[in-house]
């Protein structure tokens, strides 16, 4: 995604915060939902948790001055964010039991084969699976096949080496396909 | 890429729902671009809500919940209103502070009412706490002299009754007209603390006093003008209308104009 936008939403967002904050919330609203979404596995966190992320993200940016503002690397920087939200809330949660979600059969997917977009309810479904795997294998999953960075601009978001990004993902994808069955044959 | 990978990539592009951001905008104190945001405040007038777009202050009423608000608001002002947590911190001090006299330094957003609803309002917003003006003045005030009913219409449709206090507006007779925050009785009240003594107006309505002029300046004045009620009880003097004023060597009082002043 564009780092020439970002550079001007910074910009703007230097300028003045209010309006600058606006423009950013319109252009990052729909991402940060569907990384949200593929990492928590249920609208409601979703919802939650890219709130919580823009909530967060501005009362830094009240503190920053403008050229750190202007420096920020937007995406990375937004999606730095929404993971330490969704760590932090996946370990307050882990402190209740949370029943595991049995594998509900998708409800109603059948567009045809050519216009295969899936519905509404697969969407939901392949979000709570990939929100089933293990933490190191998600935000690589996430990263790279949802949000569609490359693995380099992966790892450096997790601080880790490319390789383990690699063989993250590819276990990750191995165990999506054991589980799901995959959605993909449902349809 | 395979069906899964291509399946993922589908999940990214899942589009936040409907209002999510604006939601988000309003919960960081922001109203976003051409829209108003309101929300509840508890006053010792009640349990208000209040909308304010970037300008100021839009529109404020007693409704019993958000969603009458909102759909008062659709139909009054002609734009969306989103739910924000909370007033902003320094506009609910200024509103707390307005309701109870202490302050009148708000900002309105008129931009939705008509021109003339718009004069009807600033004028209002002239009188001083703890006096009234008729109809008549204030459709006199804005050069449209014949528009009392317009000016009654206009005062009982005001967007931010309280704030903007069409309550200071009276009929020319002594009675004190409607209210469209609660009637009669409210104006009643709202006016008493202000310091305006309702039954000592209807009084004088119903001795056919209009205005009160001074033997001493020889000015006369509406009878809740701040001078009028500096005239010493001795020299206040009665007076029926203008022309009975004018023949008796009174000019208009320059403050409170109760006719105009020449």
């Amino acid at each position: 995604m564009g780092a020439e936008r970002d550079a001007e939403l910074t910009a703007a967002l230097a300028g003045d915060l209010a309006s600058g904050f606006e423009a950013i919330v319109h252009a990052y609203q729909h991402p940060l939902y569907a990384f949200a979404l593929a990492m928590s596995g249920e609208p409601a966190d979703a919802e939650e948790v890219a709130q919580d992320t823009f909530v967060r993200a501005h009362t830094a940016l009240r503190r920053y001055p403008p050229d750190r503002i202007r420096e920020l690397k937007l995406n990375a920087w937004l999606h730095q964010i929404a993971l330490n939200v969704v760590r932090n809330r996946v370990r307050r949660r882990s402190l209740r039991l949370v029943p595991m979600e049995s594998d509900m059969p998708v409800a109603d997917a059948s567009p045809g084969p050519e216009a295969r977009a899936l519905s509404r309810a697969a969407l939901r479904e392949l979000a709570n699976l990939v929100s089933g795997l293990p933490e190191q294998q998600r935000s690589a999953v996430v990263l790279r096949c949802v949000q569609g960075m490359t693995y380099s601009e992966a790892a450096t978001q997790l601080g880790q080496p490319e390789g383990t990004v690699k063989s993250n993902v590819h276990r990750g994808l191995q165990a999506l396909r054991r589980r799901a069955g995959s959605l993909s044959e449902v349809s | 890429m395979d069906l899964l990978e291509k399946d993922l990539r589908d999940l990214g592009r899942v589009r936040a729902p409907e209002g999510f951001a604006n939601r988000v905008l309003t919960a960081v104190g922001i109203v976003p671009g051409g829209m108003d945001a309101y929300a509840s405040l508890d006053t010792p007038v009640g349990m208000l809500h209040v909308a304010w777009s970037a300008d100021g202050i839009s529109a404020l009423r007693l409704t019993r919940s958000g969603e009458d608000f909102e759909r008062w608001f659709g139909a009054r002002l002609g734009r969306r209103v989103v739910r924000a947590p909370a007033l902003p911190e320094r506009l609910a001090a200024q509103v707390e502070e307005a309701i109870a006299g202490r302050s009148r330094r708000l900002r309105f957003d008129l931009g939705r009412l008509s021109p003339f609803e718009q004069e009807v309002l600033r004028k209002t917003l002239e009188i001083p706490r703890g006096e009234v003006r008729p109809y008549a003045w204030v459709a006199r005030e804005i050069g449209r002299p014949r528009a009392v009913r317009a000016v009654g219409t206009a005062l009982g449709h005001n967007p931010i009754p309280v704030l903007i206090p069409c309550h200071r507006v009276v009929r020319s007779d002594g009675a004190l007209g409607e209210y469209s925050m609660g009637g009669p009785r409210v104006k009643r009240e709202i006016l008493s603390r202000e310091g305006v003594d309702a039954s000592w107006l209807e009084e004088l309505a119903a001795r056919g006093t209009r205005f009160v002029g001074s033997r001493t300046t020889h000015v006369f004045c509406l009878p809740t003008c701040r001078h009028a009620r500096r005239i010493q009880v001795a020299n206040r003097v009665p007076l029926r209308d203008e022309t009975q004023a004018r023949e008796a060597g009174f000019r208009p009082c320059t403050r409170c104009r109760p006719a105009l002043v020449s």
